[in-house]
């Protein structure tokens, strides 16, 4: 049984549609890849499944239960992490509080300090430092961290790797591949198509709104992504 | 020895503007909302704890302790200050903040207006005091010198606003609610996205710093007398002493309160009419050097949240 199933959602800002009837859904253990340009609505479309955004249509099941009206916070009990675009962390707070927080509010399970840091060994020596003094790579692990700290069952990943080092982005890689291996369910936002392909079991590319191109990851080429993500084969067709 | 006197008296003074401005700087620190209706929310407490000592005959159960009534008053008090903050919060800050930061600002004062006049009609115009209420320790004191004393409620004062900051610096920097008190301060849109409910943690601070102003008001009423307008001194005092100390510094509260009481407490030495002016001038000077950088920490605060 599918642990998300989203059902032709449309979520706006303001008069503009962000999303527009979006319907997907996700088994538990695969990790999906969100592509697609600047303005697709992939951010808006993570933000109104984690309940930080309002959609105006359509509904959002998460394990058989409907969760669309219900608010973010509660639906981080039920499961749902988002790390935000741009990280978001309580910059005045050493990197032990930003996750200590979020392990008290979450849902209970494997997820603690101890396995937060043999996940991010790099963030081990920098506990007691201000999150706002960490290097990106580093704040990256830590808004990772903190959302791991809740427990997740579905983890949505919203650009990590944005503003970052090659090497700081291997990092933060290499430590998402435990976690899927793991069995967690992830949906990342992704602009690096090579990297999204590397990782990801399902693609699904984002077009002004709408989905225009779904499926496993093995099956699809990298040409009929690329046609998707430029909307190049709706141009082909008759106006 | 008459300077240094005013100085210490200045300085026992300044630890009743630091209680009176706990609730108010808490307030501010958390949800950057300027609570106008701060003073008369502490006048209100006085007041319920007159009806309360009414009602209730405690100082005459009590018998030689009914000194004691108005502390153990605080026990019904407080609580019921708590429940009118949480519901201020809900009510009417919530539902500001919504709109902008300068709408919680006009909805606190329309609150201060409606809770000052409330006030009038229900208890008159009269002066009350509670000082009254606990007897000898209203003007009881410890001799220094021959020319130095001490008033126990005073130094009780100021070591309830010692204990009070100490205890709220605590609960914000080594407990679990003050770490999350802290994150939603910081990133009130983002700790939705780790369990917080931010409404919630707003009522509780709301709670918290209502009860304080709810303390304040009760020691201002055991140390002087008061009336349904007395709020609005309160609150200005209360601003004077947040500024003068660092807006959102809970340390720098009871420095700027002990600034304020011994400028205060100088200028009347000076002058008979000087003891307002002194303050009121202190207050504008700092505040000017504090806008143009000369004392770093209000300008470090805004360019932080400038460059967030």
């Amino acid at each position: 049984m599918s642990i998300l199933s989203v059902e032709t959602l449309e979520s706006r800002h303001g008069l503009l549609v962000a999303v527009r009837g979006v319907s997907l859904s996700l088994n538990e253990g695969e990790t999906l890849a969100l592509v697609g340009a600047n303005g697709a609505g992939k951010t808006t479309l993570l933000r109104s499944i984690a309940g930080a955004h309002k959609p105006v249509r359509g509904r959002i099941m998460f394990d058989g239960q409907d969760v669309t009206a219900m608010p973010a916070h509660r639906r981080v009990g039920l499961g749902i992490a988002l790390v935000p675009e741009g990280r978001r962390l309580f910059a005045g707070m050493t990197v032990e509080e930003n996750l200590r927080v979020a392990g008290a509010h979450g849902r209970k399970g494997v997820w603690n300090l101890d396995a937060v840091l043999a996940a991010f060994p790099q963030l081990k020596p920098k506990l007691k430092a201000r999150a706002g003094d960490l290097s990106g790579g580093q704040q990256q692990a830590t808004a990772i961290g903190r959302a791991l700290m809740t427990n997740p069952r579905l983890l949505l990943l919203d650009e990590v790797s944005l503003g970052l080092s090659p090497l700081a982005v291997d990092q933060v890689y290499d430590s998402l591949r435990g976690l899927m291996s793991g069995g967690t369910t992830i949906i990342l936002v992704e602009q690096d198509l090579a990297r999204a392909l590397s990782v990801a079991t399902r693609i699904a590319c984002m077009l002004e709104g709408a989905v225009v191109l779904e499926g496993a990851a093995a099956r699809l080429s990298r040409d009929d992504i690329t046609q998707a993500y430029f909307g190049l084969n709706r141009a082909a067709e008759p106006a | 020895m008459n300077f240094i006197n005013q100085v210490i008296q200045g300085a026992m003074l300044g630890g009743f503007y630091a209680l009176s401005a706990c609730g108010l700087s808490f307030l501010f620190g958390v949800m950057r909302i300027i609570n106008l209706a701060h003073g008369s929310l502490a006048i209100l407490a006085a007041f319920l704890m007159v009806s309360l000592l009414n009602a209730s005959n405690l100082s005459n159960i009590l018998g030689d302790y009914g000194y004691l009534a108005p502390f153990i008053g605080l026990l019904v008090i407080l609580p019921v200050m708590a429940l009118i903050g949480w519901a201020l919060q809900y009510l009417v800050l919530d539902r500001s903040l919504r709109a902008g930061p300068l709408i919680p600002v006009l909805s606190t004062f329309g609150v201060s207006i409606i809770l000052d006049n409330g006030m009038f009609e229900a208890y008159g115009a009269n002066s009350q005091s509670l000082g009254p209420a606990i007897g000898d320790l209203a003007y009881n004191s410890w001799s220094l010198t021959d020319t130095l004393t001490i008033g126990q409620l005073d130094a009780l004062i100021f070591a309830t606003a010692v204990i009070v900051l100490c205890g709220m610096q605590w609960l914000l920097a080594k407990t679990a609610i003050g770490r999350t008190i802290r994150a939603t301060a910081e990133e009130p849109g983002v700790v939705e996205l780790i369990g917080i409910n931010p409404r919630l943690v707003f009522a509780v601070c709301a709670a918290i710093a209502v009860a304080l102003t709810g303390l304040a008001g009760v020691a201002l009423a055991m140390r002087t007398s008061f009336d349904p307008y007395a709020g609005g001194p309160l609150l200005i005092f209360a601003f004077e002493t947040v500024v003068i100390g660092g807006i959102g510094s809970l340390w720098g509260t009871l420095i700027g309160g002990i600034v304020l009481g011994v400028a205060q407490n100088i200028g009347a030495e000076i002058s008979p009419g000087g003891f307002l002016i002194a303050g009121h001038l202190t207050f504008l000077v700092i505040l000017i050097f504090r806008t143009f950088g000369v004392l770093p920490k209000l300008s470090a605060l805004t360019s932080r949240r400038a460059a967030a």
